[in-house]
């Protein structure tokens, strides 16, 4: 495993320059990136152990109080968006934000990584911390009984939009605020949109006012549009699909615009 | 024979923050392979003018070259060859000294092997995370990490700060073999020891400007000193018609007299035989090189270490 150079006289470290082939970079920073997540505790209380807690414990509600018989189906596809949420959004904003202070984003950029590089692996990251997310959250909901309908390619297109848009509010968060303020921030966000942000509990059992503004928002379109999907067999989720799209775009624009890399 | 290959070349750069001049109008050269210390004390515009050449900052006028290549639109060519160590950090804060540097040799093809840097560096016994490392820990990973990629030049921002004189020596030593491997070394500081016993080249610059800059031992080597004190206010006429042509002399502080300039025998009797027709006695005496300080309190009137 030990990455080792050839060393030359008379000191060894005569000048030989090269990059690795890119694909090894963002291998290497991807796996970087999803190590640290894993390892790391409070993300992992917020990735996977609050999402299955809630899992188990929502599935165990009254029917009628769910407004969907059984419980776990309608639970289910909020837990999946939630999940999706932590990691792109929550996680990623703090990791990033701390990274940032440290001058670590700084010196990976000066390096054949790059910055366009960080991105790609940051994202690649996020994708396979959430492929585990959704394989736990899955395999536990089928456990306890979970029938998913509707179409695989339609809630596969909403994780992904999700993902973007979720992304996109993380990293703004990350290159704008301190990062004690971006901590803050992404988990005071994360709370109030798993309370009242449409994730779990659908926007419309809120108030009518609240409910209008609540699914307009992306935490909102990605519950939403995948109880479309998974609970409701609907097949394209028109309306969920165009806002987080929209987020996704709005977001990413302001990000790459407002990013401060150290 | 042809003209030494330049690494880095700066030409009347200017850059602002705002409506503070970090630069304004500094030009100088780094000749490849050798070391070269840009001086001056906090504030001068060091850690801009490199991070100008690392391609973190674009220069508002002027122009910067590194390896003839522009630091911003060719950075892709350039970060392969160029090993980066910031001021403060850029290292994962709850990493260890060997995983980091095994990742970031993860990103080179030819890279230096870890566990030898290691040993180099005195890091081998370092069991702690980056964030509980002592300062010189902290430093000397970061140097590590600068060069595992194997470059052809390194930029060192303040590169000795918070190090123990011995652990000082060990990275001086690193960067004095980095050198004799023929990797050029472009390192800011404001300590003068440093720049006297590593540089080939020191630049000096203050409030953006470039001060003066030349080969270490002419700027240093131009002359010697003599240093004495006496009573105060004695008559130097005298002596000046006795010092041989381009020895000056003059009294610094109230009774301590210095004479610069080619300090021999001639200096020595001259002195010697004023003192004995004034009928004072020197104390003190004492010769020596002229110091990097003397340079820059010649040219600029101030002290380094502000």
């Amino acid at each position: 495993m030990s990455v080792s150079g050839i060393t030359t006289a008379p000191g060894g470290l005569s000048p030989m320059p090269g990059a690795a082939p890119r694909r090894r970079i963002l291998l290497s920073q991807a796996l970087h990136e999803i190590r640290t997540t894993l390892r790391n505790g409070e993300q992992l209380l917020l990735t996977l152990v609050i999402p299955l807690l809630l899992l188990v414990g929502l599935s165990h509600l009254p029917t009628d109080l769910v407004g969907h018989s059984p419980s776990i189906d309608a639970v289910a596809p909020g837990v999946l968006a939630l999940a999706v949420m932590s990691t792109a959004f929550t996680g990623q904003a703090i990791a990033t934000g701390f990274e940032r202070r440290y001058g670590v984003l700084k010196l990976l950029g000066a390096t054949p990584l790059g910055r366009s590089g960080l991105v790609v692996a940051k994202t690649l990251g996020v994708l396979a911390v959430e492929v585990v997310q959704i394989l736990l959250v899955a395999v536990v909901a089928f456990v306890l009984g979970w029938q998913p309908v509707g179409s695989a390619p339609s809630a596969v297109l909403l994780l992904v939009l999700g993902t973007a848009a979720f992304s996109a509010l993380g990293l703004l968060l990350a290159g704008l605020l301190r990062a004690e303020a971006t901590l803050a921030v992404a988990n005071g966000v994360y709370l109030l949109l798993l309370a009242v942000g449409g994730v779990v509990i659908p926007a419309d059992r809120l108030p009518a006012g609240v409910a209008s503004v609540v699914s307009l928002l992306p935490s909102s379109a990605l519950g939403q549009g995948l109880r479309d999907v998974l609970l409701h067999g609907q097949v394209f989720p028109l309306g969920p699909v165009v806002i987080l799209l929209v987020w996704a775009l709005v977001a990413g624009t302001i990000t790459v615009r407002t990013f401060r890399w150290s | 024979m042809a003209r030494a290959e330049v690494a880095v070349e700066i030409t009347d750069l200017a850059v602002s923050y705002g409506s503070t001049h970090a630069l304004g109008g500094l030009s100088f050269e780094v000749p490849a392979g050798q070391i070269t210390a840009l001086l001056g004390p906090n504030g001068a515009g060091k850690t801009t003018t490199i991070e100008v050449c690392e391609g973190y900052l674009s220069p508002d006028s002027g122009s910067v070259r590194v390896w003839g290549l522009d630091p911003v639109r060719d950075c892709a060519a350039l970060r392969p060859r160029v090993g980066v160590m910031l001021q403060d950090g850029g290292i994962y804060s709850s990493i260890r000294a060997v995983p980091m540097l095994r990742h970031l040799a993860s990103f080179y093809a030819n890279p230096l092997d870890v566990d030898d840097l290691v040993a180099r560096l005195g890091l081998g016994g370092v069991r702690a995370t980056y964030r509980r490392m002592s300062g010189g820990e902290k430093q000397r990973l970061a140097l590590a990490c600068a060069v595992v990629g194997r470059p052809d030049l390194v930029f060192l921002d303040e590169p000795s700060a918070g190090m123990d004189p011995q652990t000082r020596l060990a990275a001086w030593d690193l960067v004095e073999q980095l050198r004799a491997d023929g990797v050029t070394v472009v390192l800011t500081t404001h300590l003068i020891d440093e720049a006297e016993r590593l540089a080939d080249q020191v630049v000096i610059i203050d409030h953006g400007r470039l001060v003066t800059s030349g080969p270490t031992g002419e700027l240093v080597g131009g002359g010697g000193v003599l240093s004495f004190t006496a009573s105060e206010g004695l008559d130097l006429v005298p002596l000046r018609t006795r010092l041989p042509a381009g020895a000056v002399v003059l009294e610094g502080p109230p009774g301590h007299y210095r004479v610069e300039g080619e300090v021999g025998p001639q200096v020595l009797s001259a002195v010697g035989s004023w003192a004995d027709a004034l009928g004072v006695s020197p104390r003190d005496i004492s010769t020596g090189r002229r110091s990097l300080e003397d340079v820059f309190l010649d040219l600029t009137g101030r002290e380094l270490r502000s």
